[in-house]
């Protein structure tokens, strides 16, 4: 296998979407190639930090001034229905 | 991977129960379904839009409308999936709005091939998230992710962020399926390409000094 087939695979090889046969193939390669070893495990901390850290939180007062909004726009709605 | 799981874990009945509630015009029962989302759609619609004001406005809009059209609602999809479509859409189309006066097409055409190669291999340190303040990680992050091209970030979003399954990252943005899949790798490896400048393990040996 080369680098350009590992990289192919890298999604599913991330997200475990992959069969034992290829799995074990693209193992394999990892354990020769540091460059494919060092880009998989880094771009799976990638995926990690993004995933574990909310870069756009929603601060409580907007939170609360956006909850007002809608609930009261859902009110006037289910009222002229009646 | 064990990383990378949906940020929204809910019980579906309970959820089913909110909606039938909702629908038959319980806004407290839909005001637990926003609280429930909120975050979400916010993210989501930050993360496309890139302002804060649209931002606001898609969470504002995609509840609203997510309420209004609550009778279309199938119970055969996750709400979160149909919600996220809804917001999604609004705020691709906030995005289309400010972007009309520029020449940049949002259809662009993403070749598949050429920027996937990584060119630069450097390891990272063990924990390289460590290596910043709480505040300092966010605007790396943020400034990071930015720089990507809207289509390859919203795939990224939506798959890596939010959770979703490829099928539904496909569906709600229009693409087939190795498209996203293609987006996705892209998305990812030039992610990881930007970020080594910040998380790289410093050269122990390397910096002599002259």
């Amino acid at each position: 296998m080369k680098c350009k087939d590992f990289l192919k695979e890298l999604n599913e090889y991330l997200d475990g979407q992959i069969d034992v046969q290829l799995k074990t193939e693209l193992e394999e390669h990892l354990q020769w190639c540091h460059d494919c070893y060092v880009v998989c495990n880094t771009t799976r901390k990638t995926i990690e930090i993004y995933h574990d850290n909310d870069v756009y939180p929603l601060p409580e007062p907007i939170r609360e001034r956006l909850h007002q909004a809608i609930v009261t726009k859902c009110k006037a709605k289910s009222e002229h229905q009646g | 991977m064990n990383g990378i799981e949906s940020k929204v874990a809910e019980p579906q009945t309970e959820e089913l129960a909110l909606v039938e509630a909702a629908r038959s015009g319980d806004v407290g029962a839909f005001e637990q379904l926003i609280k429930r989302y909120d975050r979400n759609v916010f993210r989501i619609a930050q993360h496309i839009t890139q302002n804060r004001e649209d931002a606001e406005d898609v969470v504002q809009d995609a509840f609203i409308k997510a309420y209004r059209n609550l009778a279309q609602f199938q119970g055969n999809s996750k709400f979160y999936t149909w919600l996220v479509r809804i917001a999604v859409n609004e705020a691709l189309m906030k995005l289309r709005r400010r972007k009309t006066a520029k020449t940049v097409s949002l259809d662009e055409d993403v070749t598949t091939d050429e920027g996937s190669m990584p060119r630069e291999v450097a390891d990272w340190s063990p924990n390289p998230e460590q290596l910043y303040d709480q505040s300092e990680l966010g605007e790396i992050l943020q400034k990071t992710i930015q720089a990507l091209p809207e289509s390859f970030r919203t795939v990224f979003v939506l798959r890596d962020i939010e959770g979703m399954s490829t099928e539904e990252t496909a569906e709600m943005l229009n693409l087939s399926v190795p498209a996203v899949k293609s987006r996705l790798l892209r998305a990812r490896l030039q992610l990881r390409e930007r970020l080594n400048r910040y998380f790289k393990k410093p050269k122990r040996n390397g910096a002599k000094p002259q």
